[in-house]
């Protein structure tokens, strides 16, 4: 549902110009780059669960974070092709404000949560716990 | 498909079938007679104005140059006057309980049932926030950006089209929600378990979901195309600190838009969820939890009263600067001023929410931010007020507006940093304290700012001033009227009356809610006296005529065009070399070029828009009443239309260099005439 | 002096050494640049933000069993390994279809495309399985808040890949209509986007919920 805005006769002059100025394009290296580590960083965590590898879950959730971090940033880089230039820098300021908002709502929301959860009162069956 | 068994008491279950769903007569509310005076009114003042418009064939005109047009500025005044229509509602609801409030003591039980009531205030609140305050700042931004920055139209015109008839939709579902069924009866935010499937089984929670996730599309979408339009359509010249204030004002209200309307989108779907299929998300039992619905919606709703409020700070500092003769002091302060607001207004959501529980170091944290957040508008509130000092200031109404704004605000504010303190909310949540701060700071904020703006702008969109005798009475009326109707609450709410109250049982109370009615019925005449200014200043439009397009002496490039600009905005694309574009070309000599006009290349009109919101309005009723086939059946009919659009590659054309000479030939008549 | 251009009175566009400063684009060479690649981003971005909120809802909800099943009782990670797969292998046939475009070589983009959609359909499938299969050992949606939020997530998700996949057939029949036009071109773009970002947040998926669900 794109608006293109150009005269019918500058349309397809412009290609030229148009491919160079906007969206940086991959290559079939990038591509085939970023296929590869994306399957190892995704195999690796597989393995790890399925196999019961790590003893502690904490630490397992943290190995799990990191792969999946790195992961995201492959994609950006070799597949979303993320670069501070793109729309004259944009693009990425977009990508950081997001990611500090998504960061507030998931830490805010589970630390607000946690520290309500805590203070519930507890229920009727709970007490029957409760020493 | 089966309803959930509910729990609520006095509950009947409606019988469902399949092709109707829960729809069957008994929707109608025929015993209810406010109601039923109320539709035959609507009934005959609607079927009034269908044939004042058949009579003058204006169907057509109606069509092809407003409805279906993807003009920035005729969008603009549609959102604005779909907001004065739900104003008029949501205000109805509100001397509806001013008067119930004043009279529900002792014996009498007021004037309204109770659940009727609790409609009454739920409606309100809806109504204001999202059919009222939001179409006005939409409005506005719509019609101003792009003139401000140089621009023909919006980065995607057929998109604003279509943001514009998806909040008329919700609008819809609002407005049949009154004669067709019920409206929720929760508060605004419609917290569960209340608005669960439970406890609100009937039909009026979910108009309320559909009709917001509706207009929420469009609201989201409208983000999207105001921040493309600002980042990548100014004029050549106009880095972005030479940008006009009120358009800084209309980028930061859309990165809040594009970024927390997202959650109230999920947030009212897991609700949606909740009462359509039975999930667990905030029920009582099996896991679910209410407060994260408060947390959630309360992450969309702080971040909203920002996107309410900044284009209101951007109006007046366009204001205070015009009417004062001088640039606007500390321009780049204030534009930090309204980035820090932006991500700041991302760190306060729990302010709304102390008492519920958090315990007193997540309490203490963001009570520090939201008294931070206070900085930063202080600091605009000092930066208006040096922008007047030394100034020639004249006395236009928009300046009436501001000044009155400046008075009611900054008190507003500072019951919002009372509040802000989280032992002190303790004792004022919830109260008719918060009730007065809130309505506060939006009435003294955003109403008292989107006057000034219609003001302010009205000749640049219809080419002829407001009256200013109604404008002032109007102003006059407004401001006292809000004083006498909320400085009782604020009083109420210290002696710990609490809010959505229906009945009353202490008599000394009394007299504070009759001042408030007063107050409030002062307001109802400021409203009719707008309306007459608006009527009046039709009737005297020559009089009042804008023959050169800068009636203010303004100092942006909006200034610059004819009032109203034609449809292109701009024969040639202004360049800019200073702040206050065109008070820097009024300084060092401009002329307006007279010849050499090319074609210009505009966006074609398209009915896609309207078609898209009409089908999501029937898919809102049908999902409201549980008409399957019909959901289905529009839900089809949506894709199928979005997909048909998607192949209409011929979406623009060309304005021929002989129109535009016409155009600017009539515009240099005008200008040399008036002289 | 400064050199600008003004309105000669025989009324065209001509140089003239003044020092007044050009206020206007007389000849027209101005075109404000096109928004729908930063548009479409901006929207992707807003679409994060709602997956953010999905996936705290998850986050607090994710372990509310009320004494039914949890993760790690019900997830087949060896299925949802697979489905991975098929969307890892889809982003890099969409890749294949971008750089077709760049040579200019519809037959092939046409090709990767539908190679794409394949791959897409069949992730959709697994999805759709996965949901059955636990639907009939009753840990439907409404079991418990773990279970809602955990439909919710991927349910949506799903959501999403199947708009792509529409979206996808429906951007191939305009290809074969009109060409790689420069509108054309840009749809693909955004698809590329689209498709791209699904996948980023499916590692989130897979990882929070599946991986870290099984966990004890």
């Amino acid at each position: 549902m794109s608006m293109e805005r150009e005269t019918g006769h500058h349309g397809d002059s412009h290609d030229g110009h148009e491919d160079h100025s906007e969206a940086s394009h991959g290559t079939v290296a990038g591509y085939v780059t970023g296929f590869v580590l994306s399957v190892v960083l995704t195999a690796i965590p597989f393995w790890l669960v399925m196999s019961g590898g790590v003893s502690s879950s904490g630490a397992t959730a943290l190995i799990l974070t990191a792969f999946a971090v790195v992961q995201i940033v492959v994609h950006m880089v070799y597949f979303l092709h993320m670069n501070t230039k793109s729309e004259s820098g944009w693009t990425m300021l977009a990508l950081i404000f997001t990611l500090v908002l998504v960061v507030i709502v998931l830490a805010g929301s589970l630390w607000v949560m946690y520290h309500l959860n805590t203070r519930m009162m507890p229920m009727p069956h709970e007490m029957l716990n409760m020493p | 498909m089966t309803l959930p068994l509910a729990s609520a008491p006095g509950y009947e279950p409606i019988a469902s079938t399949f092709w109707l769903g829960r729809l069957s007569l008994d929707a109608l509310p025929l015993h209810d007679p406010i109601l039923v005076a109320t539709f035959i009114m609507v009934a005959l003042g609607g079927m009034a104005l269908l044939a004042v418009l058949t009579y003058y064939r204006l169907w057509g005109y109606l069509w092809h140059e407003w409805f279906t047009s993807i003009d920035h500025k005729k969008i603009g005044i549609m959102y604005i006057v779909l907001a004065l229509i739900m104003l008029l509602r949501g205000f109805a609801d509100a001397l509806m309980m001013r008067a119930h409030q004043a009279t529900a003591f002792g014996d009498s039980t007021g004037l309204l049932p109770a659940d009727h009531y609790d409609q009454i205030f739920t409606a309100h609140g809806v109504i204001m926030i999202f059919f009222v305050a939001m179409p006005l700042v939409t409005g506005l931004m719509n019609f101003v950006v792009p003139l401000q920055i140089g621009a023909r139209d919006v980065a995607f015109p057929f998109l604003n089209n279509f943001s514009f008839w998806m909040t008329a939709s919700g609008a819809a579902l609002m407005m049949v929600s009154l004669f067709v069924g019920k409206f929720a009866a929760t508060g605004w935010l419609a917290y569960p378990p209340l608005s669960g499937s439970a406890y609100s089984p009937g039909v009026g929670v979910d108009y309320y979901i559909w009709g917001l996730q509706i207009a929420g599309v469009g609201t989201l979408l409208s983000g999207i195309n105001l921040v493309v339009t600002i980042v990548k359509m100014r004029a050549p010249g106009m880095s972005m600190m030479k940008m006009p204030i009120f358009t800084w004002s209309a980028l930061c209200t859309n990165i809040l838009i594009v970024s927390a309307f997202p959650v109230l989108t999920v947030v009212l779907a897991l609700l949606a969820m909740d009462r359509y299929v039975g999930t667990n998300f905030f029920t009582n039992d099996l896991g679910g939890n209410a407060m994260m619905y408060v947390n959630l919606i309360w992450i969309w709703g702080h971040p909203e009263v920002y996107i309410l409020i900044l284009p209101a700070f951007g109006v007046f500092s366009e204001v205070v600067s015009t009417y004062s003769g001088k640039r606007l002091f500390g321009y780049t302060s204030m534009v930090y001023a309204m980035l820090v607001i932006t991500i700041l207004a991302y760190l306060v959501w729990l302010h709304h929410f102390f008492t519920m529980g958090s315990g007193a170091s997540v309490n203490s944290f963001f009570a520090i931010t939201t008294m931070i957040i206070s900085i930063p508008t202080g600091a605009k509130i000092f930066n208006w007020l040096f922008t007047m000092y030394r100034g020639r200031i004249r006395f236009e109404l928009p300046m009436l507006w501001t000044i009155g704004f400046m008075i009611t605000f900054t008190i507003g504010g500072m019951t919002g940093v009372l509040l802000a303190v989280p032992p002190a909310d303790f004792v004022l949540h919830n109260s008719l304290f918060l009730v007065a701060h809130f309505h506060n700071v939006i009435i003294g904020g955003v109403v008292f700012g989107m006057f000034a703006g219609i003001n302010y702008w009205f000749p640049k969109a219809f080419g002829f001033k407001l009256d200013e005798f109604w404008g002032k009475l109007s102003f006059w009326f407004w401001l006292s009227g809000f004083f006498f109707a909320f400085m009782p609450l604020y009083v109420l709410g210290l002696m710990g009356v609490t809010r959505r109250m229906s009945k009353f049982d202490d008599p000394s109370l009394q007299i504070w809610f009759v001042i408030a009615a007063f107050g409030a019925l002062l307001v109802a005449l400021g409203i009719a006296c707008f309306l007459i200014q608006i009527f009046v200043s039709i009737r005297r439009r020559e009089a009042l005529r804008d023959h050169t397009g800068d009636p203010w002496g303004g100092r942006t490039l909006e200034w610059s065009t004819a009032s109203p600009p034609p449809a292109y905005n701009f024969a040639f694309t202004p360049v800019v070399h200073e702040i206050d574009a065109w008070w820097d070309m009024k300084q060092r000599g401009y002329q307006r070029p007279l010849a050499g006009f090319h074609a210009i290349h505009m966006p074609k009109n398209t009915a896609a828009g309207v078609i898209l919101a009409g089908l999501s309005t029937v898919c809102g009723f049908a999902l409201v009443w549980h008409i399957w086939p019909l959901v289905i059946a529009s839900l089809a009919a949506l894709v199928v239309t979005t997909i048909v659009h998607s192949f209409n590659y011929a979406r623009d054309y060309h304005v021929p260099v002989a129109e535009v000479e016409r155009t600017e030939d009539a515009r240099t008549r005008a200008l040399t005439a008036h002289v | 002096m400064s050199d600008a251009l003004v309105l000669a009175p025989s009324g065209d566009a001509r140089l003239t050494s003044t020092d007044a400063p050009v206020f206007y684009d007389a000849a027209g060479t101005h075109h404000p640049q096109n928004g729908t690649l930063l548009g479409f981003w901006l929207y992707l971005m807003s679409d994060c933000l709602l997956f953010a909120a999905l996936f705290a809802v998850y986050g607090v909800l994710g372990r509310s069993y009320a004494a039914g099943p949890s993760g790690a009782e019900l997830f087949d990670l060896t299925l949802v390994a697979v489905s991975t797969a098929m969307l890892l292998l889809s982003s890099i046939t969409y890749g294949f279809a971008m750089i077709a475009m760049q040579r200019k070589q519809m037959r092939a983009v046409l090709g990767w495309l539908a190679i794409t959609g394949l791959f897409g359909l069949a992730f959709l499938g697994l999805t759709l399985y996965e949901f059955a299969h636990l639907i009939n050992q009753g840990a439907g949606a409404q079991r418990s808040a773990f279970l809602s939020a955990f439909f919710a997530l991927v349910g949506t998700h799903g959501l999403h890949v199947l708009f792509g996949v529409v979206w996808l057939a429906a951007l191939m029949v305009q290809l074969r209509a009109h060409g790689l036009t420069v509108a054309n071109r840009r749809r693909l773009m955004c698809l590329s986007m689209f498709w791209h970002f699904l996948d980023v947040v499916w590692i989130a998926v897979f990882t929070f919920v599946y991986l870290m669900g099984v966990l004890p």
